[in-house]
């Protein structure tokens, strides 16, 4: 059973990178039974997940009853299965969109707005505040330079409501160059993490499948 | 065997003599089970020595722990006037009961020199009473010696009650307020007429040349909102340029689709687009399974768009939502095709991959602007001036605070400080 369970996996790892050629039965194969497979472990995992442990199990033995609230959205929201009453299923979408809009706001703000402001807020030339103007070391006051100046011009960018020229101009444009160096090392580093996948897939290839790597 | 030696022709000397060794052995081996000596002297140590009892704990006080949702009671005390250095504490036992005169039991344990202890093991709204134990104890060899204590008098009843505000974070409220207030001041403003100037956006001016790129090659648009449920801001902004590209797909007469990977983005979308082609007068042209569900698995999702792309060659391709590792796969099999690519997504981690592989990339908070943009309503004009105002704030206090912080002189950085 191992020995067969080895072959199909090997079967559709070749199969899915056999695209690399050009698309073809054997993909489409592989893909179809991927894409297939994947729904109907989804649809069986959310109904064990969310209708059995969180609803029933819920209601029945930990005697939740508040999430009828949400047992009734659903049932509304398969109300459009209905043609002539379908708006329904409105208002269970738009009670999770404004919901979730409430309750990110706050998250949101403290985490993306409050947090950096305050993690850029650093004295330029020491490592913390009360400590001499020009105790660090030159590495960390350029990093702590460029973290203000990277912060301060990478906002500027965002700015929508103001033409971006002249002064205003050169500081997006710093700003933007900024941006787009953060991405080039990202792009860099997340590109070594997939070859990483990639020599894991390769691994099983030549070590698990064909036992030519020991 | 042992019956027929004694009862054979043996002399009784013999006899006698074996039956002393065999008793000597048994009572060699009952003295040598008997505990060593030093065994005996640790025994004298388990009865404490005298004057090592410490005094007890004075003040103590159970209550609410403030700012939280009612899980945890504060139990704080006085030190012993025996806790010091070379004092008589060494630790504090705290107990817990349900009743003032029922079974108290250990909740925890705080070293020497502590004055309070944190119960997060309660229920919200039961009360609870309290008393701590200065102990003093000697340990050998993580065995414990010997032990006394005092109990203190029992406290309570204290309950863990919910709180309405969380008071550390004024911060985050004040700055919230700041930022609605300029937000719902603008949105009047350009309610009242007050024109809004809004900076040219090259990805979201690219929307009607994607489409009519379309149209004329008469292929397909795909629009793919990402692997995000509806609760994910990203995912509402990439429907909410979903509309537009849709409505203008109609006018165009252009066929496009929307595969997704969650149940309630595809019955957004569906509501979507639908509304797109009646506001273009085609309610008619409108087709259900143009919004369809492939999987809820990221990779399985990507492997299903891909295939599509290679076999369908839409023209123009949307992917603008949240993406994580499959931002790469789709895009560059969109390259690969020749289509033109229209990207954005608010995650920095996939933003390169789309820089990379598509024409034109909505940057973070671009994708979010995209919806004024491109409705131009005063609404949501008003709400984007409200937002590059409070970035105007946000610009300043950097300004500012580095310079103060920089020179000793204030440390504006504690106003942004949130506590947990």
């Amino acid at each position: 059973m191992q020995i067969f369970g080895l072959w199909v996996a090997a079967f559709f790892t070749l199969g899915i990178i056999s695209f690399l050629y050009k698309d073809n039965p054997w993909y489409k194969v592989c893909e179809s039974i991927f894409v297939g497979i994947s729904a109907g472990y989804w649809f069986v995992t959310l109904f064990w997940d969310n209708i059995y442990s969180l609803f029933y199990l819920g209601v029945a033995e930990r005697g939740n009853y508040s999430l009828y609230v949400g047992a009734v959205l659903g049932l509304m929201m398969l109300l459009r299965l209905i043609p002539q009453i379908g708006w329904i299923s409105r208002w269970p979408l738009a009670f999770v969109v404004g919901a979730t809009a409430g309750l990110y706001i706050i998250n949101y703000f403290a985490s993306n707005i409050m947090v950096q402001v305050e993690n850029t807020l650093t004295p330029l030339f020491a490592d913390a505040f009360n400590q001499p103007t020009f105790s660090a070391s030159v590495y960390n006051s350029i990093g702590n330079i460029v973290v203000a100046v990277g912060t301060f011009t990478g906002l500027v960018y965002f700015f929508f409501s103001k033409e971006h020229k002249g002064f205003m101009g050169g500081m997006a444009k710093i700003g933007i160059w900024t941006i787009m160096i953060t991405f080039g090392a990202s792009f860099g580093y997340t590109v070594m993490s997939r070859m990483s996948l990639l020599i894991g897939r390769m691994d099983f290839i030549f070590g698990d499948w064909l036992q030519l790597i020991k | 065997m042992i019956v027929r030696f004694f009862a054979g022709k043996v002399s009784v000397k013999i006899k006698i003599a074996i039956i002393c060794l065999i008793a000597q052995f048994f009572l060699v081996g009952i003295a040598l089970s008997q505990p060593p000596t030093d065994s005996v002297i640790i025994d004298t140590l388990r009865t404490p020595p005298p004057d090592v009892t410490p005094v007890m704990v004075k003040s103590v006080v159970a209550k609410d722990n403030p700012n939280d949702d009612g899980r945890a009671v504060i139990i704080s005390w006085d030190l012993s006037v025996d806790d010091h250095a070379g004092g008589k504490v060494t630790s504090y036992k705290i107990y817990r009961s349900e009743k003032r005169g029922g079974i108290f039991a250990e909740i925890g344990e705080a070293p020497s020199g502590s004055d309070q202890m944190m119960d997060n093991n309660v229920t919200r709204d039961e009360e609870y009473y309290y008393k701590v134990s200065a102990i003093n104890e000697l340990k050998e060899g993580g065995k414990t010696i010997w032990q006394v204590s005092s109990e203190s008098d029992v406290v309570g009843p204290a309950k863990a009650v919910a709180q309405w505000f969380d008071t550390r974070r004024l911060n985050v409220f004040v700055g919230m307020i700041i930022l609605c207030g300029l937000i719902i001041y603008y949105i009047n403003q350009a309610k009242s007429g007050k024109k809004l100037f809004i900076r040219k956006i090259s990805g979201l001016d690219a929307v009607d040349e994607a489409v009519g790129r379309a149209t004329e090659m008469g292929k397909k648009i795909f629009f793919i909102p990402g692997i995000s449920d509806v609760d994910n801001v990203q995912t509402i902004a990439g429907l909410t340029i979903l509309g537009r590209v849709a409505q203008l797909a109609a006018e165009y007469e252009t066929w496009i689709e929307v595969p997704v990977s969650r149940s309630l983005v595809m019955v957004t979308a569906k509501e979507i687009v639908k509304e797109a082609y009646s506001k273009a007068g085609r309610p008619d042209a409108f087709h259900e399974d143009q919004v369809h569900y492939l999987t809820d698995d990221q990779f399985g999702y990507a492997a299903g768009i891909d295939g599509m792309f290679v076999r369908e060659k839409p023209a123009t391709v949307f992917l603008l939502g949240n993406f994580y590792a499959e931002s790469l796969i789709l895009s560059e099999t969109g390259n690969s095709i020749g289509a033109i690519q229209i990207a954005g997504t608010g995650q920095p981690s996939q933003l390169p991959f789309f820089v990379a592989a598509c024409d034109y990339t909505l940057i973070g908070e671009e994708l979010f602007a995209a919806s004024a943009y491109l409705s131009r309503e005063p609404k949501l004009l008003g709400s984007l001036k409200g937002q590059d105002i409070g970035k105007a704030i946000i610009l300043a206090a950097i300004l500012v605070g580095s310079l103060l912080e920089t020179f000793n002189i204030f440390q504006l950085s504690k106003f942004f400080r949130v506590l947990e």
